[in-house]
């Protein structure tokens, strides 16, 4: 491509959106709304993911040690432990420390008197990779010689699992759908450009153009379109995020979650929505002119 | 040059269009062809210009084949091709000059070469003081003058005019058809499709005539008949 053919695609591709306003404002709103559906879902379930690992880092097997046991032979399992195949680490907790930490936790003054370490075991606080496994990797703990019980909560693993799960989906399919519905409004805006100039392209067919050089100026108004809504949608999503943020923090019930800053993640959310409204605004025009030069 | 062998062409609703047409036209040759309504004229336009192929026979047009030409090939057919059409086909919105120059850059002509290409083919026409003027301004034989322009402005070696003076009274009829003569003069090959006899006449030039499907007389002037 020439240069002088360069500044005559761009040139007609940004005429195009001008000479159907109402029809490019209306893609434009459609693509950010899209955009902006897209990208507070994808942000939540972001959040949520991160959110959930860091509960997963925390989520904790219990394997209570035989009382009979050394404190070597206790090391011992303890080194067993953490050749296990899912086992992130192991981190030993003494009758003592488990003591204190319930002291803190109980509820009136006289349980936390009449508290005994002896009440307690030793025990391991087993982490693990991967919350999935979690039922098999208990059934190996417990299977350790000197491991006299484990404690373990499938249930809370089980729905971490369930929510990350269902909200990596839900994002997916939404992303998916306004995709496809995307492209189609922008398709149909650059068909309306498309009938309108009919009478320009069999000119220029009849003189000779080929094929690509009559699709160029649309899928520059394409990429235009695309463009325009994917930096008002980055505006407009940060605000919302912003102000999403701001009132998770001011609220008291939601002191639990940990929002991600959007600071920290402009960049990727930028590059994100910058890729989705080229790909919507030129899968658009490419749709479009397609049927169209087959003529 | 111009050739058609035993062409053949049947439409998708079993209509023959054309039946064992065999032709040749010469560079620089100047070529009426005449005939009734429904003779098969426009399919050989069409033909010619690549919208449609043959049902059978064999097709040769400046050097290439239809029968055998690529879809990327056939705008560098076109390009060695001016059609010029009845009802003008100008783009209303555009002057003059930019009708000329949007032909040139839909075949990737630089800015150079358009600034300088363009004077000379409204002079060549008579049109170089309508230069920014838009079609509506201008009278029908101007707005076939401009068509006829736009058709020459990419250098074509065969101008291919459809009933060009379809929408003109008799004296503009006559200078377009004068116009075409020039142009013929200078080394163009022209084909003329029209259904005026009393024009054809008045030239001295090959007649073919059509009619449902075939050619029934070749020669210069009606007498060919």
């Amino acid at each position: 491509m020439q240069r002088h053919d360069f500044t005559y695609f761009v040139h007609e591709g940004a005429s195009n959106l001008f000479s159907h306003g109402f029809m490019s404002f209306a893609a434009v709103g459609v693509t950010v709304a899209c955009l902006l559906i897209m990208g507070t879902f994808s942000l939540v379930a972001y959040n949520a993911e991160m959110l959930l690992k860091t509960l997963e880092s925390e989520y904790e097997i219990l394997a209570f040690i035989d009382d009979d046991f050394s404190a070597a032979r206790t090391q011992q399992v303890g080194e067993k432990l953490q050749q296990l195949p899912n086992v992130k680490s192991v981190e030993f907790i003494t009758r003592q420390e488990a003591m204190d930490a319930f002291e803190q936790r109980a509820l009136d003054d006289y349980t936390r008197a009449h508290l005994d370490p002896n009440m307690f075991r030793d025990r391991y606080a087993v982490f693990v990779k991967d919350l999935n496994l979690v039922r098999q990797t208990a059934e190996e703990v417990r299977a350790e010689a000197g491991v006299e019980d484990v404690r373990v909560d499938e249930d809370i693993a089980g729905g971490f699992i369930l929510v990350r799960n269902v909200a990596g989906a839900v994002s997916l399919a939404l992303v998916a759908v306004l995709l496809v519905v995307s492209v189609f409004i922008i398709s149909n805006t650059i068909r309306l450009t498309t009938f309108d100039r009919r009478d320009e392209i069999a000119i220029m067919k009849m003189v000779g153009a080929t094929n690509g050089f009559i699709r160029w100026p649309f899928v520059y108004e394409g990429f235009f379109l695309g463009l325009l809504s994917s930096l008002i949608a980055f505006v407009l999503q940060w605000l919302v995020y912003a102000a999403l943020a701001q009132s998770i923090v001011a609220a008291d019930t939601l002191k639990f979650l940990r929002v991600v800053p959007f600071s920290d993640i402009w960049k990727p959310v930028a590059l994100t929505f910058g890729t989705a409204g080229m790909v919507i605004g030129v899968g658009g025009s490419l749709t479009a002119i397609r049927k169209f030069l087959q003529v | 040059m111009i050739r058609l062998k035993d062409v053949e062409k049947e439409y998708e609703n079993g209509t023959y269009a054309l039946r064992g047409i065999t032709l040749t036209i010469d560079d620089g040759e100047f070529v009426f062809l005449v005939g009734p309504s429904g003779s098969g004229k426009s399919t050989i336009i069409k033909l010619l210009t690549g919208e449609i192929m043959p049902t059978s026979g064999r097709i040769i047009i400046n050097g290439f084949s239809m029968t055998k030409i690529s879809d990327r090939q056939i705008p560098l057919l076109r390009r060695s091709i001016g059609v010029i059409f009845q009802d003008f086909r100008l783009i209303e919105k555009k002057t003059v000059y930019e009708n000329l120059s949007f032909a040139m850059r839909a075949v990737g002509a630089s800015p150079r070469t358009i600034r300088s290409r363009i004077p000379y083919v409204l002079e060549l026409v008579g049109l170089e003081e309508k230069t920014n003027q838009y079609p509506h301004e201008l009278s029908g034989g101007e707005q076939q003058r401009v068509a006829i322009a736009r058709a020459l402005v990419n250098n074509p070696n065969t101008i291919i005019a459809d009933e060009p003076t379809g929408n003109l009274d008799p004296a503009r009829s006559l200078e377009i058809m004068r116009l075409l003569g020039r142009i013929n003069e200078l080394g163009t090959t022209v084909v003329v499709v029209t259904h005026e006899r009393d024009l054809v006449d008045r030239f001295q030039k090959r007649v073919v005539m059509l009619d449902q499907g075939k050619i029934t007389g070749d020669g210069v002037g009606y007498e060919a008949k």
